[in-house]
């Protein structure tokens, strides 16, 4: 197959203009741009944190494949993610999860249109990986880089398969990292509500699920522990009122303090705790989300991240919302490279490209 | 000056000693934070953020080890909660950070006092009641010295 002169496969508009079809061979390279937009398919590579990922996504929405390379039982042993044992885990496994992803979903180099690649934010050495690795291919192919913003894929999980939200819509990107309340008014338009002051939710588990013992990723292990317990103990929740920031600091602190007078806790105790403390988190996220629903008349509300992959939160937060909730199977709202993709799939339809000079943000905000 | 003890009764008190400190601040400065989960050292980064001219609030950077923020001059909050091996700390390459022109707080650094500037402001926080913590700043050589009695001088003048 032919390489196309890429300043033309960049500036076409989705509606082709045929007057710049004058000869032959630009009439071929329209055509072919003319398949390629029409399925248009992107590689994404992520590597912000403990996942190696890489997937292919047909037009924004359709996974030809995603594969996710988790190091979780590596940092398991850890309590958490180590940054170097990760960014040596992501070289180890990055270029695999690229042919794997590559294979599965049975396309050549010359199918993909685009190299989509997270660049922040997240771990500086686990980033570094990805976007070397992307700029490698994409010089090595010819084919154009976008650099996505992590959070922003997060809520673009909501794009992929059938699902198509619309404007505006309030995300509530929920993650180890991140607690972001954010207005979403159109495509790759954001607006920052409010964020956590201290812990993020998802770190708010993890170190609640330390002080119970429960192991790591605390989320899940919460979750299930949770099950078996009533959420009746007395913890406390920060409204921050007047704001649509969240804090999880106070949780945690009085998590500690009710562990350490009770001394040590039993099964049943522990099922009590963490169902008392998931519903803390819980009741804080979904109270403050309403609020920000009402008062700026959304249409939808997208949950993103991974501590939106936890039941309970989206259980209630479907009950409680006025409007429809929108919440990715749970293997999209962990970390993939599909949400990256499907993000970039947005970038290129507005023109946004970047250069094979971009580089990593590791404290990169959205809106 | 040797040492200074200090009771804070609320977060916000937390927040205003952190403050002070950040505004006396200078390239270079290393403060170590050590102290319990829920013992104010994110609170007290907070401030020190403020003084540093940051407008937002310095969230727990547990999850990716390093965030930077940006005012009168680089703010790097530091935080050893998830490392438990000195060697993971090693590996790091903080050295950036550490001997670079920012400001640098670290928190849960009794984790890797060893491998960190041996010259440095070290404020150990504790726990005492719902919302008293203790507060005790000791600096490791002139330059803390200096810092910590600019410190104590304004604190009079507060009350």
């Amino acid at each position: 197959m032919p390489k196309m002169p890429s300043m033309i496969h960049f500036c076409l508009p989705p509606s082709l203009n045929y007057s710049i079809c004058q000869r032959q061979s630009e009439f071929q390279v329209v055509l072919l741009t003319y398949a390629i937009i029409r399925s248009m398919k992107i590689l994404g590579i992520e590597t912000s944190c403990d996942e190696t990922a890489a997937a292919v996504v047909e037009d924004g929405a359709n996974i030809m494949s995603s594969i996710v390379a988790s190091q979780v039982d590596i940092h398991a042993r850890y309590g958490g993610i180590v940054p170097e044992v990760a960014s040596r885990q992501h070289l180890i496994t990055a270029l695999p999860v690229v042919e794997s992803a590559m294979a599965e979903a049975k396309v050549a180099w010359q199918d993909i249109a685009v190299i989509a690649v997270t660049i922040g934010p997240g771990l500086a050495g686990s980033l570094l990986v990805g976007v070397n690795v992307a700029k490698a291919i994409a010089l090595a192919q010819g084919l154009p880089l976008i650099g996505v913003n992590h959070l922003e894929g997060h809520i673009y999980a909501n794009w992929l398969g059938h699902s198509q939200p619309v404007f505006p819509c309030l995300c509530l990107i929920v993650s180890g990292g991140h607690s972001d309340l954010v207005l979403m008014t159109g495509h790759g338009q954001f607006e920052r509500l409010g964020r956590t002051r201290d812990d993020a939710a998802g770190e708010a588990f993890d170190k609640g699920a330390r002080i119970l013992g429960l192991g790591y990723p605390g989320g899940p292990a919460i979750e299930a522990a949770a099950k078996g317990g009533v959420p009746s103990l007395p913890l406390p929740r920060a409204w921050l009122k007047g704001s649509d920031d969240f804090s999880f600091s106070g949780l945690k602190t009085a998590l500690l303090h009710l562990v350490q007078d009770k001394g040590l806790l039993d099964a049943p105790l522990v099922a009590e705790a963490a169902a008392s403390f998931q519903q803390a988190i819980v009741d804080v996220l979904v109270t403050k989300t309403m609020q920000a629903a009402e008062r700026l008349g959304v249409r939808q509300i997208l949950l993103a991240g991974g501590v939106a992959a936890n039941k309970t939160l989206g259980n209630y937060i479907t009950r409680h919302s006025p409007v429809p909730v929108l919440i990715p199977p749970p293997n999209l709202c962990t970390d993939n490279a599909a949400m990256i993709a499907a993000c970039a799939y947005y970038h290129f339809q507005s023109g946004k490209i970047d250069g094979y000079d971009i580089d990593i943000v590791a404290s990169l905000s959205l809106g | 000056m040797t040492a200074l003890q200090l009771i804070s009764h609320s977060p916000e008190q937390t927040q205003r000693l952190g403050l002070h400190l950040g505004e006396l601040a200078q390239a270079s400065d290393v403060f170590l934070l050590t102290g319990n989960l829920g013992s104010g050292k994110t609170c007290l980064t907070q401030g020190i953020a403020w003084g540093l001219g940051i407008k937002e609030y310095a969230f727990s950077p547990s999850f990716i080890i390093v965030r930077e923020y940006y005012g009168r001059l680089p703010l790097y909050h530091i935080d050893f909660y998830r490392l438990d091996h000195i060697e993971e700390i090693v590996d790091l390459g903080l050295e950036e950070y550490l001997y670079g022109n920012g400001v640098c707080v670290v928190e849960w650094a009794e984790k890797g006092i060893g491998v960190l500037p041996q010259e440095n402001l070290l404020i150990n926080l504790s726990y005492i009641s719902h919302a008293d913590r203790s507060l005790s700043l000791e600096p490791k050589g002139e330059r803390y010295s200096q810092l910590l009695k600019s410190f104590s001088l304004d604190l009079e003048t507060w009350s």
